[in-house]
């Protein structure tokens, strides 16, 4: 039992003083072992997801915002390359083997490419390159536009077409960050993640409305305002936290019997900490008084954070020891 | 375990069927429970073959799982043959223990090797499935997929390691380090087809005695994963062994999850160009008011 106590996370230690069996087997899922996704793949999930929604309401308002979204423009590309840096540190970090990184790219023993497009992981690889991608090219003409680089070469960025392709890019690959990561999980064998095929949306809704918010948090730590900006924003994000709502309630009740893999506290994490912390309380609060800004972003990326460490961890503490299933 | 379309996409499908074109003969072992005695001598065996510490941190000291006779708990990246314990004591008097040398299953339709993103789980010639160790790089989706819970990270290595059904030993015609060791013949190492005709004797022997629930887990090609390349004589139901009874590939999810995140992306997409371009057609409708 030693082992297994280590193997689980500190605080359920805390929360859970000795672990107990699982009575009656609810799925099949509940016999795969856990894979270690811990800390830095929470984070991962997190920071991906904020920096890919980034991207998305960057190029969207460029797409069809109008010249007084400048400035929410250029907070979002700079949110999204500086999370799509820490994105890949942290994968990098993640593996077993990190200088193997590559290995997802080439076949380290032909040379050739390495892509399996039902593999989620695989193409998740591909896609944060292709993301990055997008995010430095929108980062450069950010910094034009900043004349924090002068370098004529520059120049081509703004025009129409390259602005254009940069931006439905910036869409496509801020959308795929945000949600690929939800479609990662359902495909393993993993208790919860596997029982349901709704992690993808939920993960690409909580995604946008995190990076709202913090795009909402830096402006404010910035001094920029624009009330016109904000205003449409906190519309959008309004949406997209109703929406996150809305689809959490269904991926719990499409877990059917595994929901009871939250009757701990866990549960209580994702009720109190997700839906009362992370989306209730910001939709009361909402964005129109000046003061509120600041305290509904940080309650909305807190919920985003918990809803990460909810999904991975209350699936992690899942065990087969011998021949029964510890939770 | 019975007979089922089996929900694995074309393009893998079209895979592990080239992957397995290349088969010699497959090999497998098959496992009957009913003679296991727990001795673990399979368990020894593979570690010293495969020069496996005896715990996966590398340390001397071997601690007591506190739950049964069984201490090794389960299988991990150092331990790759697992015998469980598995007591069923309905009166402190009036019982029995169930034994079980558990092992990686060498999947016909493997998940691990579906998953794996860097191509570092191959199908050999046997039809066994091996993890390349100087290829593998530790991302641990492996771990995720395998419905049994075979797999774990060798922290030495740190990379996924599993039994290769000892790829090295198989090669040069030699029978693997476990069923070798194995004093009983609970584990036995051969031609599928010969296991599979052996196993069904033995089936109907245990049934003929009054053996009633004695049945075979992953023997059936048409089952789930298209059958274990490791299968099993059981006398209780998969569960009680700590069996998923319907094990499935990871990409039964795919399509679905993959389809509803497209939509929830299109209709957020959509959602966001018309929130975020509303003052742009208020402005151009004041400028034609003006």
């Amino acid at each position: 039992m030693n082992a297994l106590a280590s193997d689980l996370w500190p605080l359920t230690s805390v929360v859970w003083p000795v672990a107990s069996v699982v009575q009656g087997i609810p799925s099949d899922t509940f016999y795969t072992g856990p894979p270690h996704f811990r800390w830095w793949i929470i984070l991962y999930f997190f920071v991906g997801g904020i920096s890919g929604g980034a991207l998305l309401v960057a190029s969207l308002l460029r797409l069809f915002g109008g010249r007084e979204d400048t400035h929410f423009i250029r907070l979002g590309v700079y949110i999204s390359f500086i999370g799509c840096v820490i994105s890949a540190i942290l994968l990098v970090v993640d593996l077993g083997v990190p200088l193997r990184f590559w290995h997802m790219l080439v076949q380290d023993n032909t040379g050739r490419l390495m892509f399996k497009w039902w593999s989620p992981m695989s193409i998740g690889a591909w896609g944060l390159l292709v993301f990055g991608f997008f995010s430095f090219l929108a980062t450069l003409r950010a910094l034009w536009d900043d004349r924090r680089l002068t370098w004529s070469t520059l120049e081509f960025l703004q025009r129409a077409p390259i602005s254009i392709f940069g931006a439905v890019g910036g869409i496509i690959g801020g959308l795929f960050l945000a949600g690929y990561t939800g479609v990662l999980l359902s495909v393993t064998n993993r208790p919860i993640w596997a029982d349901s095929e709704w992690l993808g949306l939920l993960f690409l809704l909580s995604g946008i409305s995190t990076s709202v918010a913090a795009l909402f948090l830096v402006s404010r730590w910035r001094g920029i305002r624009v009330p016109s900006t904000e205003k449409r924003l906190g519309q959008f994000d309004r949406i997209a936290l109703i929406l996150e709502l809305v689809v959490l309630v269904i991926f719990i009740v499409s877990l059917g019997s595994v929901a009871k893999a939250f009757l701990n506290a866990w549960g209580v994490l994702l009720l109190l900490g997700v839906v009362g912390v992370g989306i209730v309380m910001p939709l009361r609060m909402g964005r129109e008084a000046a003061h509120n800004v600041a305290t509904a972003s940080i309650l909305v990326l807190f919920g985003g954070f918990v809803l990460r460490v909810v999904v991975l961890l209350g699936s992690e503490q899942i065990h087969v020891v011998g021949a029964q299933v510890i939770r | 375990m019975g007979a089922r379309p089996l929900p694995i996409l074309g393009e893998a499908r079209a895979v592990m069927a080239q992957a397995t074109a290349n088969t010699v003969e497959p090999m497998g072992f098959f496992t009957d429970t009913t003679v296991c005695i727990g001795c673990k001598a399979c368990e020894v065996a593979c570690k010293e073959w495969n020069q496996l510490p005896a715990r996966g941190d590398g340390g001397a000291h071997l601690e007591m799982s506190g739950l049964s006779y069984d201490n090794t708990v389960r299988l991990d990246g150092t331990t790759w043959r697992h015998v469980k314990f598995i007591e069923q004591f309905p009166e402190p008097y009036n019982g029995r223990w169930l034994m079980m040398s558990d092992v990686c299953k060498h999947c016909v339709q493997a998940p691990c090797l579906e998953v794996c993103p860097t191509g570092a789980i191959i199908r050999t010639e046997f039809d066994t499935v091996v993890i390349q160790s100087d290829t593998c790089n530790g991302c641990r989706d492996c771990i995720a997929a395998c419905p049994f819970g075979v797999i774990d990270i060798n922290h030495v290595s740190g990379t996924a390691q599993k039994c290769t059904l000892c790829y090295d030993r198989t090669t040069v015609g030699l029978e693997p380090a476990c069923s070798k060791a194995c004093p009983t013949d609970s584990i036995q190492f051969g031609p599928i087809a010969e296991l599979q005709q052996r196993a069904q004797r033995r089936v109907e022997q245990l049934q003929a005695q009054g053996e009633s629930k004695a049945q075979l887990y992953g023997a059936d090609r048409n089952g789930p994963l298209g059958g274990l390349n490791a299968f099993f004589l059981l006398v209780d139901e998969p569960e009680a062994y700590g069996l998923p009874r319907d094990p499935k590939l990871p990409t039964r999810n795919l399509a679905k999850s993959s389809m509803l995140s497209t939509l929830g992306a299109v209709v957020m997409t959509a959602i966001g160009a018309l929130t975020l371009r509303a003052k742009r057609l208020v402005a151009v409708a004041k400028e034609k008011q003006s």
